[in-house]
């Protein structure tokens, strides 16, 4: 004698034509609460049990749609925020090339999630326990049967009259299965605050495995041809040299590409004398010595060259470029200042090349001109 | 399902109205030919192209469905089958609308005419291939071929249905096995000879596939429009839901199939961006022209897409009804918009191309008819039929 509550009744039928006659004649008896397990897809299965068509497709649709968006929205960041990079000369938001990608993620989000959203709606996940599982009659149906269960908890549900319809329609194995006391509560446990405690230690656990798998334990570099490379770099030791250090002195005599010695070292007068402007006052210089001019002059002198102080005092003020002894001074003799400082003013040889300073002297003449802009400029 | 029932659509005549229709058109759509080749016969000859074109797609589609269905053992299409009998039967018409355009290849192709090939050395280098003669041997080699194997398969459909030979059935699954490989070559050779050719110096070795899966959809859209029609006048009674959801669902199927085709032969020359090969994409988004690609996108693509995406839409008549009609206009806007760049570097669409498919209209109607005069519209014969009639999803 059982006191376990009564789940259902179970039949088996041999043939497919049989479980759709039984489940048609099930229906015309008037029962809702009953399913048909089947080792294959019947086809005409939904037409006999009277069922809905799946709602499941609205979801498949909304998890796609997901897909689409979330994809143009990732690529879109990727390719004009986060790290633009020019592709075959091609904008940097080219959509042809986004496609492949929306689509592949369009159809993994829709078929994972709908695959997900099924188990949760109709298996119950994560409720694992079902009163069919290993049962004499589930182990037919997925092998060899085909078998109709209906429920107790059906509204015209009388289980001597329910034994009696199916073996009229000629099923065998008519069995009562009945619940464990685990398996009574149905409710939806997806929200159950011990699963999500489970689900989240699972992740962190995962996370942290991954994370040091992959960066610690296996991490192998895919290339390294950047980052590793045969030269000697700043400071680096070397056993190349007897004395070990790795930065050398240039060879008597010699100079780099481009950094000729300065001849004028302290000839201020020779300097104006002898050298002379290389750079012509077209556009684009003057838009470059603008700029030059306003990154690296302007702090002290002034955008426009006035000796306004910016820096408030706290440095002595530098004076203006628009008197006339700047303005009667040749290029030369303020590019001499320029690489050798004067009083206050630190020398900037190492800092602007030599072409940015005749650029820079082009662009303060400029702003001379304009202090005394003539009639004829304005036309 | 009872032979008493069978009996009843064993040979049921379109209604005579209909049939005289289909003649009428016929002759409309002749004169229209006569007075569009005399009024401007270097546009008319472009629009006999695109309306031979769309007829071969047509009758081939057709010709591919049912072959596709003999080799994959298909049993709900089988009550259906006639209608894609009687539609490939189009195909030696085709070749009637083909012959206009062969006596005035030198006002299509740049590639025919000889004095335009001396100064190029690029068409000359493909003159092997592309010359007048080479031109009309393939053009009657692959639609000899065709034509011979719809007759075959035709008719041994047709006389089973009087002596319920099962062998039948496997002879047409041979000829289809052959008719497969034939008509991959045939359809690729005939986009590249008839469409792409256009362009001489253009190539894109997607171009037949491309122009596959436009046949496959109007082989299935003429198809599916077929039966909704006469099922909802009578004809085929038997027909459920399933054969309904199966047509609506193979339609659904070359929808994507295109999109995909179409995108990816537009990406790949999108990427690469060379100009030999981009020139033929530019063409077509210039001067108006963008306005039918968008168009093309939208007809052959987004609308059916969304309207046969549900499960239900593949099932509801009137729609499905609709959708083929759709992409039936859809294919042929798919032509005008492969064809039509070569003759006119803005759209135009004049009484011609609204004209001259009247023809194809009057062709389909008289040569359906004529068949439902003589054969059975169900292969009552076919020992698949009884599970055919009896599909459902």
């Amino acid at each position: 004698m059982t006191l376990k509550p009564l789940y259902s009744i179970t039949a088996l039928f041999d043939t497919p034509d049989a479980i759709i006659h039984a489940a048609e004649e099930i229906v015309k008896a008037g029962y809702t609460k009953f399913d048909v397990h089947t080792p294959y897809p019947v086809h005409g299965m939904d037409l006999a049990m009277n069922l809905k068509s799946s709602k499941i497709g609205f979801f498949t649709f909304a998890f796609g749609m997901m897909g689409v968006l979330s994809a143009i929205i990732l690529i879109s960041w990727i390719t004009i925020s986060d790290y633009p990079l020019v592709v075959g000369g091609k904008p940097f938001w080219s959509w042809p090339a986004f496609v492949p990608v929306a689509f592949e993620i369009t159809v993994l989000l829709a078929s994972v999630l709908s695959t997900a959203a099924m188990i949760v709606l109709y298996f119950k996940f994560p409720n694992i326990s079902h009163p069919l599982h290993d049962t004499a009659y589930m182990k037919k149906v997925s092998s060899d049967s085909f078998g109709i269960c209906i429920q107790a908890a059906d509204p015209i549900f009388i289980q001597t009259e329910v034994m009696q319809l199916l073996k009229n329609l000629g099923g065998s194995s008519i069995t009562s299965v009945y619940l464990d006391p685990e398996e009574i509560d149905h409710g939806q446990k997806l929200f159950d605050i011990r699963f999500l405690g489970v689900l989240s230690v699972i992740a962190l656990m995962v996370s942290v495995a991954t994370y040091f798998t992959l960066n610690r334990l296996m991490y192998v570099q895919p290339f390294d041809w950047m980052m590793v490379q045969k030269k000697m770099k700043a400071q680096q030791h070397t056993i190349l040299f007897q004395d070990g250090i790795g930065m050398r002195t240039p060879v008597e005599g010699t100079a780099a590409r481009g950094f000729l010695p300065y001849p004028y070292s302290g000839k201020p007068e020779e300097a104006a004398r002898y050298l002379v402007n290389p750079i012509l006052p077209t556009k684009e210089n003057l838009n470059q010595g603008k700029a030059k001019f306003l990154t690296l002059c302007s702090p002290c002198h002034g955008n426009f060259a006035d000796g306004d102080s910016r820096l408030r005092g706290q440095f002595p003020n530098p004076p203006t470029l628009h008197s006339d002894k700047v303005h009667q001074w040749p290029d030369g003799r303020i590019f001499h200042i320029i690489t050798e400082g004067q009083n206050s003013m630190p020398a900037y040889a190492q800092n602007i090349s030599v072409q940015d300073r005749w650029i820079i002297i082009e662009y303060i003449r400029v702003l001379e001109r304009a202090r005394n802009a003539t009639e004829s400029d304005l036309k | 399902m009872n032979e008493h029932r069978l009996d009843d659509i064993r040979k049921k005549p379109l209604p005579l109205k209909l049939y005289s229709a289909g003649w009428l058109l016929i002759a409309a759509g002749m004169l229209i030919y006569v007075l569009g080749y005399s009024v401007d016969k270097s546009h008319a000859v472009f629009v006999n192209l695109i309306n031979f074109l769309f007829l071969t797609s047509i009758g081939v589609g057709s010709l591919f469905f049912i072959a596709l269905e003999y080799l994959a053992g298909a049993v709900w299409s089988v009550p259906m089958r006639r209608v894609n009998e009687f539609l490939a039967a189009l195909i030696p018409f085709a070749v009637l609308l083909a012959i206009p355009v062969i006596f005035n290849l030198t006002g299509l192709y740049r590639w025919s005419s000889p004095s335009l090939v001396s100064t190029d050395s690029i068409l000359q280098s493909k003159s092997p291939y592309l010359n007048i003669n080479f031109f009309i041997y393939r053009f009657i080699a692959i639609y000899g071929c065709l034509t011979v194997l719809q007759y075959i398969l035709k008719r041994n459909s047709i006389l089973q249905d009087d002596d319920k030979n099962q062998i039948r059935t496997s002879w047409n699954i041979r000829v289809s096995a052959l008719f497969m490989p034939i008509f991959a070559f045939g359809v690729t050779i005939i986009s590249i000879d008839w469409a792409m050719s256009l362009e001489p110096h253009w190539y894109s070795t997607i171009f037949g596939v491309y122009y596959f899966s436009g046949v496959a959809i109007a082989g299935i859209s003429s198809a599916t429009f077929c039966i909704i029609l006469l099922h909802e006048h009578g004809y085929l009674p038997q027909l459920k839901r399933g054969h309904f959801y199966n047509l609506g669902t193979l339609m659904f199927v070359f929808v994507n199939f295109w999109a995909y085709i179409a995108f990816s032969q537009f990406m790949l020359i999108w990427y690469a961006n060379i100009p030999e090969e981009t020139i033929w994409f530019v063409a077509r988004w210039r001067n108006g022209w963008e306005y039918i690609s968008v168009l093309l996108i939208i007809m052959n693509f987004a609308v059916p897409y969304f309207a046969l995406l549900s499960q239900n839409a593949k099932m509801k008549l009137p729609r499905l009804k609709f959708i083929a009609v759709w992409m039936m206009l859809a294919h042929l806007l798919d032509i005008y918009w492969l064809v039509m760049p070569t003759y006119s570097a803005s759209p135009i669409f004049g009484w011609m191309e609204l004209g001259f498919p009247v023809l194809i209209i009057g062709l389909a109607i008289t040569v359906f008819g004529w068949k439902m005069k003589r054969y059975n519209l169900i292969p009552v014969g076919d020992p698949k039929l009884k599970r055919g009639l009896e599909f459902h999803i």
